[in-house]
């Protein structure tokens, strides 16, 4: 199982980060091991997308330390994080839209994965590669077609194939079942059980609960830009504080 | 088509333009009237990288071509040197530019990143203008040397140089088109939050883009003063530079290397033709036209209107 | 020292003068582009097209061009309407990206300056009044009043529209457009027609600012190109969407250009104030979040 004694994937102390006058992190303290199912959830407002988009890079931190595998993430661009292995998939699905199916693939795994060092993928590897992801998806038979064809549940597939490609030992889906059907949640989580068990750490930011229960191992809730419960799923429900957090949805 | 056919194919027909048309065609108006036409091809393939591939609009088109102009007039003033020379210099010169440009220009997206090529534009304008030694507002005559270096008259020899430069201008697009800098380029356009995140070093592949597209649109200004051998501010940094390096790839179409130069030869000479027969600042208002037209029409351009057919493929 | 003072007094009065006329020229892009988000890079092809009018009147019929900027200003209004329609069912209702929208305004621009080339030739045309020639004189400063008039007309101009758009129920309306598209869909009020409106009066402004435009300095077509960047410069400095903001940005933007104009000469000017824009955008907030 998971081994408890390793160091953390991702450690980090004290996150903070307000737009003006408003604090959207209060100081974030949190441990994400390597092979974890996290589950982040808090009501609306709450901040887990601004957490997601500080530790991603997509947003400067104002205060606190990021440490992803040993080393600070602190200042390091976007694209740099990919390359070490962090990914996230978009609440809305972000296709590139005037491209195929496999070159939406295919820009990752050109830009992060075959940057690292040591890797150097050949154009047929890469192309082989991205049709096996496609497939893991169900999404290939459409490789050459555009994502505008895509139906909603499919986006979003493309959507986390996209973020496997560029091979993250952690990933964020961000909200990726929102708006889809019980049998289209139970796709997503099928997916995403099956990275899981591939060795990608998985944080599972939702609000379908039902989701969120079956397949996190682990539950963090934040409620106004604080941490408010972190523990084993069935205890951090029964946590009186979250019940009244959720009291108002 | 496949690159070892591209390569060939197209210098086979540069080679066959070059000999037949200086062989064939006498009448000098045709290499007066061809240069210009060959000029739009380089500027609008140069502002397409950057504008169809990266989708970033670059309203400061004149200022690349005027510096590349100058920057020949500086080295005409000083010292005597090869024309090809000239041109890579003047590659140099803009090429710069376009660095700092992208470097000025980092956090604009959008609106914000053309009004600022503008606002470029005008101090990079402003510059000249006041430099006395290229003769600031009031311009400079150019004497073209004596002889041409290959047989025949020198617009000639400006035209095959051109030609030349229509080749590598459009050899280099097509080459960043199918590279992994092109699929870079093209997430950027598409969405550049989500290259971003998906490993693509966006800030960098933006100052590649706006650095290669600067040097080419300097390479293109480059022998103007020998052409034109009146240089002055305000013709060389004129907006119809950047009207007309709009227009004319997003009339051929933005997403490859052929619309730029199907729009060029056919608004390049268009314009030509107009001036000779009506007037030339009817150029300007079909340029205008035609462009307000496809915008609303045809956006993706004539390749566009074709693509439809043809299942592209990589 | 005395002369330099007089001289930077003078330079600083005459800014101060040419900034309130840039309030006309730019309370239309801070309508059209700051709250509405349309980038009309056209608008000063509409200005000159106001100054033509106001030369026209005045040359035929001896009208005040103020007067032709105020009396024309409804028909620049339906044709702002007419051009904002054809760019919705071009555009807007398509989704289109702002490229498309920014290409179609730059067409237009030239298309407009084309237009008035054919019909009005590249002749220098300018308009005369009883207040084209005379200063007032305060102390060692000259105030021309070709200057002073069109000052005072465009921040009654802009004052007017920032009362409309404060009291009346379609200002409200506008604001709220700019503010919050989907909240306003939601109230069941149509954007469409509330932003046609904008449009239209933001053309309608350039009925007048283009007939001060032409008591200040003689026009020809081809004198919108040098507004274009001022415009934008100053909508963006002024933060958008405030007039007080675009007034102070158009005040700031006429001295620094009248001192380098004075001290560093003519030539210079345009660079200065666009430099300021270049700084303005690589660091204030509203240049970098974009739309």
């Amino acid at each position: 199982m998971i081994a408890a004694a390793a160091a953390p994937l991702l450690a980090v102390t004290g996150l903070g980060k307000q737009f003006g006058g408003f604090v959207a992190l209060d100081g974030i303290d949190l441990e994400i091991a390597e092979g974890e199912r996290l589950g982040l959830i808090g009501p609306n407002g709450s901040g887990k997308s601004t957490l997601v988009n500080c530790l991603c890079g997509t947003l400067r931190h104002d205060r606190g330390e990021i440490r992803f595998a040993g080393r600070r993430l602190d200042g390091v661009p976007a694209h740099q994080r990919t390359r070490r292995g962090l990914a996230r998939s978009f609440q809305l699905p972000r296709p590139f839209g005037t491209m195929s199916l496999v070159d939406n693939l295919r820009i990752p795994l050109l830009y992060a994965a075959n940057a690292r060092p040591g890797m150097h993928l050949g154009d047929a590897a890469i192309e082989q590669h991205c049709l096996a992801l496609l497939g893991a998806v169900g999404l290939a038979d459409r490789a050459r077609r555009r994502p505008r064809e895509l139906t909603q549940v499919e986006m979003r597939k493309l959507e986390l194939a996209r973020a496997v490609a560029s091979g993250p030992r952690l990933l964020f889906a961000d909200e990726a079942m929102a708006g889809l059907s019980t049998a289209e949640v139970e796709e997503i989580l099928a997916v995403l059980l099956r990275l899981n068990e591939s060795g990608i750490t998985i944080v599972l930011i939702e609000h379908i609960m039902r989701a969120v229960m079956s397949f996190s191992t682990r539950l963090v809730v934040l409620v106004a830009g604080r941490k408010i419960a972190d523990g084993m799923p069935q205890e951090v429900m029964r946590n009186p504080e979250v019940e009244r957090a959720y009291l108002g949805e | 088509m496949s690159s070892a056919r591209f390569w060939l194919a197209s210098l086979a027909i540069t080679a066959i333009l070059l000999v037949l048309t200086r062989w064939q065609i006498e009448n000098g108006y045709f290499y007066f009237a061809a240069y210009v036409v060959l000029q739009s091809v380089v500027l609008a393939t140069a502002w397409n990288i950057l504008g169809g591939y990266t989708g970033y609009i670059n309203f400061g088109v004149g200022a690349f071509f005027a510096f590349g102009a100058y920057s020949s007039v500086v080295l005409h003033k000083l010292t005597t040197v090869p024309l090809p020379v000239m041109i890579a210099a003047g590659g140099l010169v803009s090429g710069l530019l376009g660095f700092l440009m992208g470097c000025l220009t980092l956090r604009l997206k959008g609106v914000f990143f053309a009004i600022a090529t503008l606002a470029l534009a005008i101090v990079a304008q402003t510059l000249i203008v006041n430099w006395a030694f290229v003769g600031g507002s009031r311009g400079i005559y150019i004497i073209r040397p004596q002889h041409a270096p290959l047989a025949g008259g020198y617009v000639q020899y400006l035209y095959s140089l051109m030609l030349v430069l229509s080749w590598l201008s459009i050899a280099i697009a097509r080459t960043i088109e199918r590279s992994h800098l092109g699929l870079g380029l093209a997430a950027i356009r598409d969405d550049e939050q989500a290259a971003e995140a998906s490993g693509v070093p966006t800030l960098r592949l933006r100052l590649l883009a706006t650095t290669l597209s600067g040097a080419l649109m300097g390479m293109a200004g480059a022998p103007f003063p020998y052409y034109v051998t009146y240089l002055d501010p305000t013709s060389s940094f004129s907006l119809a530079y950047a009207v007309n390096a709009v227009a004319m790839p997003l009339i051929g179409g933005m997403t490859s290397w052929i619309g730029p130069v199907i729009g060029a030869l056919l608004l390049g000479t268009v314009q030509q033709v107009a001036t000779v027969t009506i007037s030339s600042a009817l150029n300007l208002l079909i340029v205008g036209l035609l462009l307000i037209a496809f915008v609303i029409i045809a956006p993706n351009g004539i390749v566009g209107l074709f693509a439809r057919r043809r299942v592209r493929r990589r | 020292m005395d002369v330099t003072l007089g001289l930077a007094a003078n330079a600083i009065a005459a800014g101060l003068l040419l900034g309130g006329f840039y309030a006309a020229v730019t309370v239309g892009i801070t309508i059209s582009f700051g709250m509405l988000d349309i980038v009309n890079i056209a608008h000063p092809a509409f200005i000159v097209l106001g100054s033509f009018v106001a030369y026209t009147l005045n040359s035929r019929f001896g009208l005040d061009p103020v007067l032709v900027g105020i009396i024309a200003a409804p028909a620049f209004y339906l044709l702002g309407i007419a051009i904002y329609q054809l760019y919705y069912l071009a555009f807007e209702r398509r989704g289109a990206e702002s490229i498309q929208g920014l290409a179609f305004f730059f067409g237009l621009l030239f298309v407009g300056e084309v237009a008035l080339i054919l019909v009005f030739g590249v002749d220098y045309r300018f308009v005369s009044a009883r207040y084209i020639g005379p200063s007032l004189h305060l102390g060692p400063i000259e105030l021309p009043l070709r200057m002073l008039v069109p000052f005072i007309v465009s921040l009654l101009m802009v004052a007017v529209l920032q009362l409309f758009l404060g009291r009346s129920f379609i200002g409200h309306a506008i604001l709220a457009v700019s503010q919050d598209r989907l909240a306003l869909q939601l109230m069941a009020a149509n954007p469409t027609r509330i932003k046609r409106i904008a449009f239209g009066i933001s053309i309608a402004t350039a009925s007048v600012a283009g007939a001060l435009l032409i008591i200040i300095q003689p026009v020809v077509p081809s004198v919108g190109r040098d507004y274009i960047g001022r415009i934008f410069a100053i909508c963006v400095l002024g933060g958008m969407t405030s007039f007080p903001g675009m007034v102070a940005g158009a005040l700031l933007i006429g001295v620094v250009e009248s001192l380098t104009a004075t001290f560093y000469g003519p030539s210079w000017a345009p660079a200065v104030a666009f430099g300021f824009l270049l700084l303005a955008l690589a660091v204030r907030p509203s240049g970098i979040l974009g739309r």
